[in-house]
């Protein structure tokens, strides 16, 4: 079970309250009459899925309702921080060489 | 190879079962292979040995991490059926049901494939229309499949709570007598021993840390063991799968999840089917052993961990206690989880990629157990053509720039 800082209500609740809502910091295309079948293909299906350190977005469904953004590891699940929509995140890696 | 069978177990008896041969070799890696694949799970093994038995490739290494089948073959809940909705699906799942129909003979190994039959329950009206709509496409593709009434379900399974005034009343179901469960280990094994005997090197404790590319062609892998030269690479890696295709600087529309799955104590026989429902998922049979094997749902989030949250747990014994009332004093024995790759569509990759000797078969998510011979089949085509076997075609990874996406998510139900 994983305790979640929200942000927003800024205290730590129970995975249970939340729900997980995928991959974060993913830009609509501004013009999407001129994008190419592949970079549809990657906007609508393909996503980082790293090893490692991740942002993603979650939901306080049981609490504000409101989405926020979480950095954690996708190996050990640590949690390294949370932080509010159209934020950036502190903790990064970079691309390559994190296992 | 020593040949098993009941006489060989009576003669072996006699000297206490000392004088087994071992059942496949642990060689040293050679300089070069025709092929090499990464991961030695069911998929990764019976690859192995279609590739030596149907095409004559034998200069093969199988290079696996940890154990052989220690991976989610070792994981999963060993439900096999073929009653899929979509055209490519179902051909290809059904594939495979045919192969699992004879391979313990064809292996001389007891895969304790068990045609239970299998039930897809229905809890609404709307279940009830997508069953039909199944249940009549499968008919149309030659899959035997059935629906079947409340009052057809309870005969078949006593212990189902079908009363009326369940909280998610059963109100019919699929039914497919040919599908049922097999011995997960026992796959892997099996493959294993033969595709040795065919002379394919299976080199365990060997990682696979990079993957080596010279001039739009793959030459090799980097291991813990030193380089090994390839002429081919075949990627079977399951919730690893990203990782590896990271390695050449390619992206797959993979995401990795944990599924977790859990066993009883050992019961007497109690469910000699396999009962599923989508609805308030969860799923459950009993294995020979006398343990209730119940899987449970991904979690929302990703994970590389091989565990699962805990409240998921708790949901799915809440769905199997509403199914079977009966098992609500039956004390788990143990629960664990598995990596799955889910793909958008719910559906396999199974493909050449822009690198010349370099194919994936990934993206098996939930539901990959079931396709362990008919995936390996035609991968192996697909690797020793480097042209997709028919079968195999419509799962290239090209169709999601394409859009020929085969929307398996919303139309199998459960997808395991
Ligand atoms: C809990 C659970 C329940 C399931 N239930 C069902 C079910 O009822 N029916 C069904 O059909 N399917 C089910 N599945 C799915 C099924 O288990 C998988 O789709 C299938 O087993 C995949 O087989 P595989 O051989 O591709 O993968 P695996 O068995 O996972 O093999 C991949 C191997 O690759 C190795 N590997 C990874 N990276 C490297 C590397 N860098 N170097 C070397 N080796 C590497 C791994 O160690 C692993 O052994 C379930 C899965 C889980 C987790
Ligand atoms: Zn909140």
């Amino acid at each position: 079970m994983l305790l979640i800082h929200c942000p927003y209500c800024e205290e730590m609740r129970e995975e249970e309250e939340f729900s997980p809502a995928g991959q974060a910091h993913i830009v609509r295309p501004l013009d999407p009459e001129v994008l190419s079948d592949e970079e549809w293909a990657r906007y609508l299906f393909f996503r980082k899925n790293p090893r490692g350190l991740h942002h993603e977005m979650w939901l306080h469904t049981h609490g504000c309702r409101k989405y926020f953004n979480v950095t954690r590891n996708t190996v050990t699940y640590q949690i390294m921080e949370s932080y509010k929509m159209g934020q950036q995140p502190s903790v990064t890696a970079s691309e390559k060489g994190q296992s | 190879m020593q040949q098993y069978s009941g006489f060989g177990l009576l003669t072996h008896s006699l000297t206490y079962h000392e004088n087994w041969q071992r059942v496949w070799n642990n060689p040293i890696p050679k300089k070069h292979y025709d092929v090499v694949i990464i991961g030695g799970g069911g998929h990764g093994l019976a690859t192995a040995y279609y590739l030596a038995k149907e095409h004559g490739i034998t200069n093969i290494a199988v290079v696996e991490k940890g154990y052989l089948g220690g991976g989610n073959t070792a994981r999963n809940t060993t439900i096999v059926r073929s009653n899929y909705l979509w055209d490519e699906a179902s051909h290809l799942y059904e594939h495979s049901l045919k192969l699992w129909e004879g391979l313990a003979q064809e292996l001389n190994y007891n895969l304790m494939f068990s045609q239970r039959g299998v039930l897809n329950l229905g809890h609404t009206l709307q279940d009830m229309r997508d069953i039909e709509r199944r249940v009549n496409a499968n008919r149309l593709n030659g899959i035997d499949s059935e629906v079947l009434t409340t009052a057809q379900v309870q005969e078949m399974v006593p212990i189902l709570d079908c009363s009326k005034g369940a909280r998610y009343p059963v109100m019919g179901a699929s039914w497919q007598a040919r599908a049922g469960t097999a011995r997960h280990d026992a796959v892997a094994w099996g493959f294993a021993r033969a595709a040795n005997n065919l002379g394919v090197d299976l080199l365990q404790q060997t990682e696979v840390t990079d993957i080596r590319v010279k001039d739009g062609a793959v030459v090799g892998v980097e291991t813990n063991r030193g380089f090994i030269s390839a002429g081919k690479v075949a990627c079977v890696a399951a919730g690893n799968s990203g990782v590896l295709a990271k390695m050449v600087g390619m992206d797959l529309p993979l995401e990795s999840y944990p599924l977790q799955a859990m066993v009883s104590e050992p019961l007497k026989p109690i469910l000699d089917t396999v009962v599923m429902s989508n609805h308030v998922h969860g799923y459950v049979s009993q294995s020979d052993k006398g343990d209730l094997v119940i899987g449970a749902g991904i979690d929302g989030y990703l994970g590389y961990g091989q565990r699962g949250s805990f409240n998921v747990v708790e949901h799915t014994i809440a769905a199997i206690i509403e199914m079977f009332p009966i098992f609500s004093r039956v004390r788990l024995n143990r629960a664990w989880g598995g990596i799955v790759d889910t793909c958008p569509d719910a559906c396999p990759i199974i493909s050449k990629t822009h690198i010349k000797g370099l194919y994936f078969n990934c993206g098996w998510g939930t539901g990959g157990f079931k396709a362990t011979p008919g995936a390996g089949h035609v991968f192996a085509h697909t690797i020793a053509h480097d042209d997709p076997h028919p079968l195999a075609k419509p799962f290239n990874i090209d169709r999601f720039t394409s859009g020929q996406l085969i929307d398996e998510h919303g139309a199998a139900g459960v997808a395991h």
